[in-house]
C-alpha cells in the first residue's frame, strides 16, 4: 500500500487537462491505495504550475531545474526513475500523450516495473490494481491483473475522466534536480506551430467529415458534392488527413483541432477517442458506418448502419431535390 | 547507414464487428482481413528513403505467424534488403515489453545505425515497442515522428507530432530508435519488379533459440501483467438509429436535416 504518484503535464507554460484528469483519477483510488497524492512537476521556473497542481494533491515535489526547461523524454526518464527510488509509490501514473509515451515506456523496461497503457480505468482490489484498457481502438475492453509488485506504472488515456475541482491545499516540496548535467544525445531545438490553412473548421457551423471508411482519394469529390449541397466545410479523423484526401489543417482530434459545429456528418469513421475527444462540443452529430458497435455511435445523435456509397447518393439526390424546390 | 525497421502485421477493423473468441481472452480473428500496421508502413518508406538518399541497408524485422510473410515481402518489395520473421508460441505478445525485448534482441548483435518502427499499432495501441527497445538496446530514442532530416554528423533531427499539431524539433545522436507517425511521408506502392526481386530475397526465420533468448524472460511467466479477460463494451448510445434501406434511411436523414435548419 502506498502513495499515488502523478506526473503532472504542463507545455509552455499551461497545465494540461490530462493532469487533472489524472488527479482526478488518483483522488479515487489513493483511499484504497492506502496512501496520498503525490504529484510530481518537472521544468524550469515551475512555482506557479506546482502551486496550481497542489490544489488537487497532498503533496507536489517540484523538480525545478533549467536542464528541464523543455520537455526531453530521456531527461524525464532519469529524474523519475531517482523519484521512484525515493519515495517507493504504490501507483504512477503517466499521461498517454506525446509526451508521456516518450519516456514512460522506457521507464518501466529500466525499473523492471509491471507496466500497462492507457488506462480507461483503475481501481484498487485488496491492496492490489486491477486495470482497464481498450483494443482496436476502442472496440474491444480488456481487464487486467497484475502480478504482486511495489510499484506499478500506469500511462492514462486522455479525456477518460473528469477533470477534477482543485479542493486541496497540497504542500510544496522542491527537490533537488538529480541531473547532474545536460544529456549530449538528444537535444530540444524548438517548438514549430501548426500551419493555418484557408479555412479554420473550429470556426465553422457545419462540417462533413471522412474518415478512412472512404477508402479512396477517387470517392473524394462525391462527398465533396455532399458538403456543397449541405454548406458545410471538409474535415476528417487522422486516416483521411493521412492519406493525403485532407489538409493538415482539416483534421479533427487530439493531434488537430477541437471543433464544435451546429451539424457534424461523420462519414465512415469508426471514432477512436483520439477523434472523439475532437467532437464533444459538436451540437449535432450524424454518423454513418457499417460496424453496428462502431464507437462513433456513443456521439451520435442520428445513426445509420450502413455502407455509406449506398446512402451518401441518395442523400446528394435528396438535398438536390430540395434546394431545386 | 544501417537501419532495422520493426512491422507488425494486424486486422483491419475500421469498419469490421470484432467478437471475443470462446477462450474469453483473445478475438475471433477468423473474418479480419490482415495488413501492415498503418504507422509500420510509413516506417518502412521513411527507411527506403534514408536508404535512398545517404545508402546502406534496410533489414525488416517482424514478430509474427507466416501469414506475415505476404507483409515482410512487400517491404523488401519497397526496398528492404533482408528481413527477419521471429515466431515462438512461448512469447507473451499481450505483454509490449516482451515483445520490445524479443524485437531488441534480434537487433542487438548487429551493427546498426537507425531502428524505425511505428509509434502505434492498431490492435493494442500500447505505444511502447519502440521506446521500450530503445531502452533494452541502450540507445537514445525519439517517439512520434513527423519530420527526418538526416546531418550528416552521426546526428538526425527529427520532428515528433504533439497534441494541436504542435511540433517539437529535435536533435539526437545515432545508433537510436525512432518512431514514425503516420503522414510522415507517402508510402509507396511496391514496384512489380522489386516484388520480382523480393522473392529472391533472404528472410529469416527465428525462434526464441535461434536468438539467444532464454524463454522465461519473455513468456506468459515472465510478464507482470495478466489479462483477465476481453469484452465488447456496449457502445451506450444515445443515437436515434435510423432503419431501412439505404434509400428510406438516406430520405429519413433528408427530412431530419432538412427540419433541423442544416441545408
Amino acid at each position: 500500500m502506498g502513495d499515488v504518484l502523478v506526473v503532472a503535464e504542463h507545455r509552455q507554460g499551461e497545465i494540461r487537462d490530462v493532469t487533472w484528469e489524472m488527479l482526478n483519477l488518483a483522488s479515487q483510488i489513493a483511499p484504497d491505495a492506502g496512501g496520498q497524492i503525490v504529484s510530481v512537476v518537472l521544468g524550469s521556473g515551475i512555482d506557479d504550475i506546482a502551486g496550481s497542481v497542489a490544489g488537487a494533491s497532498d503533496k507536489v515535489l517540484c523538480v525545478d531545474d533549467p536542464l528541464l526547461e523543455n520537455f526531453n523524454g530521456e531527461k524525464y526518464q532519469k529524474v523519475l526513475s531517482a523519484l521512484i527510488d525515493e519515495h517507493k509509490p504504490l501507483i504512477v501514473m503517466i499521461p498517454q500523450t506525446a509526451e508521456g509515451v516518450d519516456y514512460a515506456p522506457a521507464l518501466a523496461v529500466e525499473k523492471g516495473l509491471p507496466y500497462l497503457t492507457e488506462l480507461v480505468g483503475l481501481k484498487i482490489d485488496g491492496g492490489k490494481p486491477v486495470a482497464e484498457r481498450q483494443y482496436y481502438q476502442g472496440k474491444v475492453n480488456a481487464e487486467f491483473s497484475f502480478k504482486d509488485a511495489d510499484t506499478y506504472l500506469f500511462t492514462i488515456r486522455e479525456a477518460a475522466f473528469e477533470a477534477i475541482e482543485p479542493a486541496k491545499q497540497g504542500s510544496v516540496e522542491k527537490v533537488d534536480s538529480p541531473l547532474k548535467e545536460d544529456i549530449d544525445y538528444r537535444k530540444f531545438l524548438e517548438y514549430v506551430e501548426a500551419e493555418v490553412g484557408d479555412v479554420d473548421i473550429t470556426q465553422s457551423e457545419k462540417l462533413l467529415a471522412l474518415g478512412r471508411g472512404i477508402k479512396e482519394e477517387k470517392n473524394v469529390p462525391d462527398m465533396e458534392e455532399l458538403a456543397k449541397y449541405l454548406g458545410a466545410d471538409m474535415c476528417g479523423s487522422r486516416a483521411a488527413v493521412d492519406a493525403g484526401w485532407l489538409p493538415h489543417d482539416r483534421q479533427v482530434g487530439t493531434s488537430g483541432k477541437v471543433v464544435k459545429p451546429k451539424l457534424y456528418l461523420a462519414l465512415g469513421i469508426s471514432g477512436a477517442f483520439q477523434h472523439l475527444a475532437g467532437i464533444k462540443g459538436a451540437k449535432t452529430v450524424v454518423a454513418v458506418n457499417k460496424d453496428p458497435n462502431a464507437p462513433i455511435f456513443a456521439e451520435a445523435d442520428y445513426a445509420i448502419v450502413d455502407d455509406l456509397f449506398k446512402v451518401v447518393p441518395k442523400l446528394v439526390e435528396k438535398l438536390k431535390e430540395e434546394k431545386g424546390a | 547507414m544501417k537501419t532495422f525497421v520493426c512491422i507488425k502485421q494486424v486486422p483491419d477493423t475500421s469498419e469490421a464487428e470484432v467478437k471475443v473468441d470462446s477462450s474469453g481472452k483473445a478475438v475471433d480473428a477468423s473474418r479480419f482481413s490482415f495488413d501492415i500496421n498503418d504507422a509500420d508502413n510509413y516506417a518502412v518508406e521513411a527507411a527506403v528513403q534514408i536508404k535512398e538518399a545517404h545508402e546502406g541497408t534496410v533489414t525488416v524485422v517482424s514478430m509474427g505467424p507466416q501469414s506475415s510473410d505476404v507483409m515482410i515481402r512487400m517491404a523488401m518489395a519497397k526496398g528492404g534488403d533482408d528481413a527477419m520473421r521471429i515466431e515462438d508460441s512461448r512469447i507473451n505478445a499481450v505483454d509490449p515489453l516482451s515483445v520490445a525485448k524479443v524485437l531488441a534482441a534480434s537487433i542487438k548483435d548487429k551493427e546498426f545505425d537507425l531502428v524505425l518502427t511505428g509509434c502505434m499499432a492498431s490492435d493494442d495501441g500500447h505505444m511502447s515497442v519502440g521506446v521500450a527497445m530503445a531502452e533494452e538496446l541502450g540507445v537514445p530514442h525519439v517517439s512520434m515522428v513527423k519530420d527526418i532530416e538526416v546531418l550528416g554528423d552521426g546526428k538526425i533531427k527529427a520532428s515528433r507530432e504533439l497534441e494541436g499539431g504542435l511540433m517539437e524539433v529535435v536533435e539526437v545522436t545515432l545508433p537510436a530508435v525512432i518512431t514514425i507517425q503516420t503522414g510522415i511521408n507517402e508510402p509507396r506502392y511496391a514496384p512489380i519488379r522489386g516484388i520480382r526481386q523480393a522473392q529472391k530475397k533472404e528472410l529469416s526465420v527465428l525462434s526464441l533459440d535461434d536468438l539467444g533468448v532464454p524463454a522465461d524472460q519473455v513468456d506468459e511467466s515472465a510478464s507482470q501483467i495478466i489479462l483477465n479477460k476481453l469484452y465488447v463494451p456496449e457502445v451506450v448510445s444515445a443515437a436515434e438509429f435510423i432503419e431501412g434501406e439505404p434509400e428510406e434511411k438516406a430520405e429519413k436523414l433528408a427530412s431530419i436535416l432538412i427540419k433541423g435548419g442544416h441545408v
